[in-house]
């Protein structure tokens, strides 16, 4: 064949591709507004289902919008006071070089691909050992666990564009190496951090496997730590289990919010990353 | 009694002098340090307590019936005792290799134009829209199949059925629930990690090796296709690994368009029941039979080997090239 011809045809298989993959973003999230739009309603975020809500009756989902914010707070908390400590320590100043770090990193890698309905199975058989039911605190352990290898792995990176020259100003002026890395390091990297929570806080308010057995599901709000808690995907997922149109919609309507807050935190992200850069030195 | 003091003093100047270096800032530097490097730990010891806490809840099942049998079993009925994996493992294998089939052609020709030809312009702002792609929850997914792709599947099944390509044959009437919905609804969330990672690998190639293969007269397609490639394929194949990993494992949107019915499937307009999918139906509720809940467990430890070993080959190629890389 010319080799211009085939220039042609690849480039043009290469463009078809693109189009291909960025209009199925445009496909996905017109189709969940398209259908969602329609049903969604003040309602249906300011109330609570009422009885019969399933058979189509009054009501709305804010037990489970309260819910998933509570479980992906929570867990986001509890995941980043684990995470920010041992990503700190993943770096070349402590054990970042030894052969222990790399298997570190290789089990969080691990973990990061571990299926989250693997998790859930987990959390279920921990809780069952410990005599708890499903519960806003075991949804909330699940998450957490779920979240530590993106907020480790993707912190580290941040870590590690840290310029040396400022470690090495800071341990020149008699700093050790906490306070390096608490008062330089944390501050330098803070918008990468940043954008590394809600990369994370966005995966566990998305994620059903992992709360279906351990949080459970309820139609009031959480009351306590104890009480199980509904969530937004587990309420998508059971509304379009349900055989009448009127609350199939509503699940449209519901997953319309979970990709409203999905997307406005992704924006939020970038957003973030860019005002966060006060204290950086370039 | 002035004397007890007296013996006592240095004990009480040895103690005072500890305590100021207690709250000196060495000392904050060796207590951070240290938790620091405890929280490294304990969250890299999570992958061998799953393991092992998997193991030993589904090892009842395994002391009753061999792996083989469980495996490559056909029936799957609990309350007889028989458990069959093997429709739900072809199930989960059939969904991710079209998942798979789809994804890996588009997503390498994206990366391709994205690192080779696309402008600086386009590149930075294609890629945050892919990313944005990666945020969606699977359940979103999930509803977006039942919408669209299940209706689409349904309104051409009938046709392209009678036309008698292998693997695309159709009972007359299909309700869209099938292999070929979970596979495209998989493909779509596999897209962003393929091409982000094999982007990143096809611009890692030094631009000497272009410069060389253009001044020869070589075409932009030619340099790629023989020399740009041949130096990235690692990489690439290592992205498509951790994507066939993140098929694998996923449950909610696969859950939601593929149809649950436990057979084999024989097209891709068969229903499926994904290993992921048995879990997610079925744990938690039926505990009162016996071994049902270890082969759940067995097949969630299935999963979890499964994932590590594809982790874990990705890894050292990606590894290898580092190498490769940095020494020249």
């Amino acid at each position: 064949m010319d080799k211009l011809l085939e220039e042609k045809l690849w480039k043009f298989l290469m463009v078809a591709s693109l189009a291909i993959v960025v209009g199925s973003l445009f496909i996905v999230i017109s189709v969940i507004i398209w259908n969602g739009a329609s049903a969604l309603s003040i309602s249906m975020i300011t109330q609570t289902p009422k009885g019969g809500y399933y058979l189509g009756k009054e009501g709305g989902i804010l037990n489970a919008i309260v819910g998933s914010l509570y479980l992906a707070f929570g867990s986001i908390i509890l995941a980043l006071a684990i995470s920010l400590p041992a990503a700190l320590a993943l770096q070349k100043d402590y054990i970042g070089r030894t052969r222990l770090a790399y298997y570190i990193r290789l089990s969080l890698d691990i973990l990061w691909g571990t299926p989250s309905i693997v998790y859930g199975a987990f959390g279920f058989i921990v809780m069952l050992y410990f005599g708890m039911r499903a519960s806003l605190l075991g949804g909330i352990i699940v998450l957490a666990v779920l979240e530590l290898p993106i907020m480790i792995r993707s912190m580290e990176e941040v870590l590690k564009m840290v310029p040396g020259e400022l470690k090495e100003a800071s341990y020149t002026l008699g700093a050790t190496r906490f306070e390096t890395t608490s008062g330089v390091v944390v501050r330098q990297a803070l918008p990468g951090i940043i954008t590394a929570v809600i990369l994370a806080f966005g995966r566990g308010i998305g994620d059903a496997a992992s709360v279906l057995f351990t949080a459970g599901y309820t139609d009031s709000l959480p009351g306590s730590l104890f009480d199980p808690v509904a969530s937004l995907p587990l309420a998508v997922f059971f509304q379009l289990g349900t055989p009448f149109p009127q609350v199939q919609q509503r699940a449209y309507a519901s997953a319309l919010i979970l990709l409203i807050i999905v997307l406005a935190l992704s924006i939020a992200s970038r957003y973030l990353s860019r005002k966060f850069t006060k204290n950086i030195i370039r | 009694m002035n004397g007890f003091w007296f013996y006592l003093n240095p004990i009480f100047f040895i103690l005072i002098k500890n305590l100021k270096l207690m709250f000196s800032r060495k000392f904050k530097d060796i207590v951070a340090g240290r938790l620091m490097l405890t929280a490294a730990i304990f969250s890299c010891t999570l992958v061998l307590i799953i393991a092992i806490v998997l193991f030993f809840r589904s090892w009842p099942i395994l002391e009753v019936k061999s792996l083989g049998d469980l495996l490559l079993g056909n029936t799957w009925m609990p309350f007889q005792g028989e458990f069959g994996f093997f429709p739900f493992i072809m199930g989960t294998l059939y969904v991710t290799l079209i998942a798979m089939a789809i994804a890996v052609p588009l997503s390498i020709l994206s990366a391709v134009y994205l690192a080779e030809y696309a402008h600086e312009n386009v590149r930075t702002k294609v890629l945050p829209v892919i990313d944005l792609l990666a945020g969606i929850p699977p359940v979103v997914y999930g509803v977006w199949g039942v919408l669209a792709v299940v209706p689409f599947i349904a309104y051409i099944a009938p046709a392209v059925g009678n036309i008698g390509i292998p693997f695309f044959g159709s009972m007359g009437y299909t309700t869209g629930y099938s292999l070929l919905a979970g596979g495209i609804v998989l493909a779509i969330m596999v897209f962003p990690i393929i091409i982000s990672i094999s982007e990143q690998v096809l611009r890692a190639v030094p631009s000497e090796i272009r410069e060389a293969s253009i001044s020869l007269g070589a075409t932009r397609w030619q340099t790629i296709k023989h020399a740009v490639i041949r130096i990235a394929y690692p990489g690439i194949a290592a992205a498509i690994i951790l994507g066939f990993s993140r098929a694998i494992g996923e449950t909610m949107a696969v859950l939601m368009v593929v149809g649950n019915v436990p057979n084999i499937p024989s097209s891709v307009f068969d229903s499926a029941y994904p290993l992921t999918a048995l879990i997610a139906n079925n744990y938690g509720e039926m505990m009162s039979i016996p071994l049902y809940d270890s082969a759940l467990l067995l097949a969630a430890l299935i999963l979890m080997l499964v994932i590590l070993f594809f982790t874990i080959a990705a890894r050292l190629i990606l590894i290898n090239i580092e190498r490769r890389m940095s020494y020249g």
